[in-house]
């Protein structure tokens, strides 16, 4: 049994279940919490929900100290930019206690942040930079791209024993979908399989699984069958359920919403390169952001970012497929 | 070797003959290890990597707030963080073998100098970035407050910290929530290499750093951290304030560090070693250092506790001797261990 609701609300009810199964599961953060009414705070009360002030730097620290104090913070920080105030906080400290202490200490922590607001946010709000984080050792990092697996990934990342650097997309939080009743958690570290298919492989991370979903379908209609996958976490990174999918596709294409060399689009194709290069009968390409900053204006907005056409130009390259008129 | 704290934490411990040897005893163990960790760069070199940062001067301070800890009350430190742990009873020969890089260490050679941890003494670990643990104690002291035991965090940092957001964040969240913790700034006068007059608002206009607190609408308190009673009598009230929920409170306890910053910083190739004293390698003020050493606090508080009778001269002669004991035996312990297996590397990335 499954019910429908928004992305949002499937991060949200994981949290409000796990904060009802496990009592060590604090809720904080800027601008929350503030009304008596919040449903939170009438819930669990203000010892384990609370606002802070505009402080990230304090407020990952604090989820970082409380957590080496046995408790597991989820802190609130809206905007992934906003994770770069504090970035000694993000990959510097609780990533590093575990190890450090040679396992005296473990860090039960989650930050939730939104990014990819491409929706006139301009620069300094819209960058996809979850590429930034994969490549810290001690942090995993969650990038779900529908409310199934928001709340799954959610379920895991507090119950994890580490730090979890949790992203969710601004333009997918009203997107309605499908949720398992009940309790629901997914794995972190295993791909799903979005679209099966044989002639191409199509991997998106994020919201760009979206991008690569609607080409897919595109390309169906002229018989075209691409196989979509979704890493779903980036870190763990499932390199396995890729490489065997390019085994039988012989095809590569990559969709990303970030900068290229700030991509894991970059970091899944150096893996395929390296460890599936004999499965592939064309180069690698690689659908990113274009090197600018996100502008303003719609079009120009427009023009930086991956979409539908593009994905399909790549993969008819790939392909070796004549351009269809669009 | 006395290390076990004998407070019961129900009231602030009365300083008697008993508690005031413990607290020499502390202090002398504290500068005899720092010695000891110093002097390895010359007599074992090689051994030490990377950067090591030295306690010796700040004895009195620690030790007087340490002993107004109760059982359950913890700490974070900063890099600095040989001190603290000698004081909670932490055994010397790990601290040894950590720093000397051995398998046999506190954390197995994984941390090293900067990141001691002593989870079951109360040392939650601390930071190498200046500053970044601040907010962790603030944290822990979330949590303490939340569990409602009477639990008190006390947070170890230098007054270079003080011009990080961290700690601005984090006094100001502390006061809005009223944590129970001690915020306690060792004030050496130095950040690194640069004189505080030259980079701190308050101490350029010759007003005390304990100023800040103002800013917050928390307890600010300045306090001779050369002297263990009264940092001892500082931290018991402020102690009771933060666990009678009334909010924490800024110390800074006025200390001098009798070593450079740290040792020197060189590529692989170059010895390693304890340059000069700032005031004297880079402002030319060797009266001030020979002031400084002058009042070293660990002779001066032997001095007075023979003086007023608390110590006899032979006991405190005891006292030392047995902590040189226990500090050769630590290095033996560390020298002779070995060194950690290369993959262990890999087992502690993720819990």
């Amino acid at each position: 049994m499954s019910h429908v609701i928004p992305y949002i609300a499937a991060i949200q009810e994981a949290i409000r279940e796990e904060m009802e199964r496990d009592e060590r599961v604090l809720y904080f953060g800027q601008n929350m919490a503030t009304s008596p009414e919040d449903p939170f705070l009438k819930q669990f009360g203000p010892d384990r929900v609370r606002v802070t002030p505009i402080s990230e730097t304090a407020e990952i620290g604090m989820a970082t100290g409380a957590a080496v104090a046995g408790y597991r913070p989820v802190v609130e920080l809206y905007m992934a930019e906003f994770l770069l105030v504090a970035t000694d906080q993000v990959v510097n400290e609780g990533t590093r206690f575990h190890f450090m202490s040679k396992g005296q200490v473990s860090v039960p922590m989650v930050m939730v942040a939104g990014y990819g607001f491409t929706a006139g946010w301009a620069g300094q709000h819209t960058g996809s930079i979850y590429g930034m984080f994969m490549g810290v050792p001690g942090l995993k990092v969650a990038l779900p791209s529908t409310p199934a697996d928001a709340k799954g990934l959610m379920t895991t990342a507090i119950r994890d024993d580490n730090p979890v650097l949790f992203f969710q997309n601004y333009l997918l939080l009203l997107d309605e979908g499908e949720v398992p009743d009940g309790e629901h958690s997914v794995p972190f570290g295993v791909a799903d399989v979005k679209r099966a298919g044989s002639d191409l492989t199509l991997v998106g991370t994020g919201y760009a699984v979206r991008t690569a979903l609607k080409a897919a379908e595109t390309l169906a209609r002229r018989g075209v069958s691409v196989e979509v996958i979704d890493p779903r976490t980036i870190a763990p990174l499932d390199v396995d359920t890729i490489l065997s999918s390019v085994a039988r596709t012989r095809h590569l294409v990559l969709v990303d919403q970030a900068t290229r060399h700030s991509s894991v689009a970059a970091v899944i194709a150096a893996e395929v390169a390296e460890l599936g290069f004999s499965s592939l009968e064309a180069p690698i390409s690689m659908v990113t952001a274009l090197d600018s900053s996100i502008a303003y204006s719609k079009p120009v907005e427009e023009f930086v970012l991956p979409d539908e056409h593009k994905v399909i130009r790549a993969v008819e390259a790939s392909l070796g497929l004549a351009p269809a008129s669009t | 070797m006395a290390n076990a704290n004998p407070t019961d934490g129900s009231a602030p411990a009365a300083l008697d003959a008993k508690r005031l040897a413990w607290m020499y005893t502390q202090m002398y163990r504290i500068r005899e290890f720092e010695e000891r960790v110093k002097s390895t760069f010359t007599e074992h070199p090689g051994i030490l990597r990377g950067h090591t940062h030295l306690a010796d001067g700040a004895e009195a301070s620690i030790v007087g707030s340490i002993a107004a800890l109760a059982p359950d009350d913890q700490i974070v430190t900063t890099y600095r963080c040989h001190g603290y742990p000698i004081a909670l009873g932490t055994d010397m020969k790990l601290m040894m073998a950590e720093i000397y890089g051995k398998a046999t260490g506190l954390c197995g050679g994984l941390g090293g100098s900067m990141h001691l941890y002593d989870v079951a003494r109360g040392f939650l670990g601390g930071s190498g970035i200046v500053a970044q643990a601040i907010p962790h104690a603030t944290g822990a002291a979330w949590a303490a407050q939340i569990r409602r035991q009477g639990q008190a965090i006390v947070c170890f940092f230098g007054d270079g910290a003080s011009k990080q957001g961290a700690f601005h964040e984090s006094l100001n969240v502390a006061s809005v929530w009223k944590l129970p913790i001690v915020y306690v700034m060792e004030n050496n006068h130095y950040q690194a290499s640069t004189r505080t007059d030259q980079e701190d608002a308050n101490a350029a206009h010759g007003e005390p750093l304990s100023t800040k607190a103002k800013a917050y609408s928390m307890e600010g308190v300045t306090v001779d951290g050369a002297d263990p009673v009264a940092v001892h009598a500082t931290l018991a009230d402020a102690l009771a304030r933060a666990r009678s929920g009334t909010g924490p409170t800024l110390v800074e306890s006025l200390v001098y560090r009798l070593s450079a910053h740290g040792n020197l910083i060189a590529p692989p190739g170059v010895p390693l070693n304890y340059p000069e004293h700032e005031a004297i390698a880079i402002f030319g003020n060797r009266e001030e250092y020979e002031a400084a050493l002058r009042g070293d606090p660990v002779p001066r508080f032997r001095h007075r506790l023979v003086t007023e009778g608390a110590l006899s001269a032979e006991d405190a002669d005891a006292i030392e001797q047995a902590a040189r004991e226990e500090v050769d035996e630590a290095q033996r312990f560390a020298l002779d261990s070995p060194w950690p297996a290369p993959d262990s590397g890999l087992d502690y990335v993720y819990a």
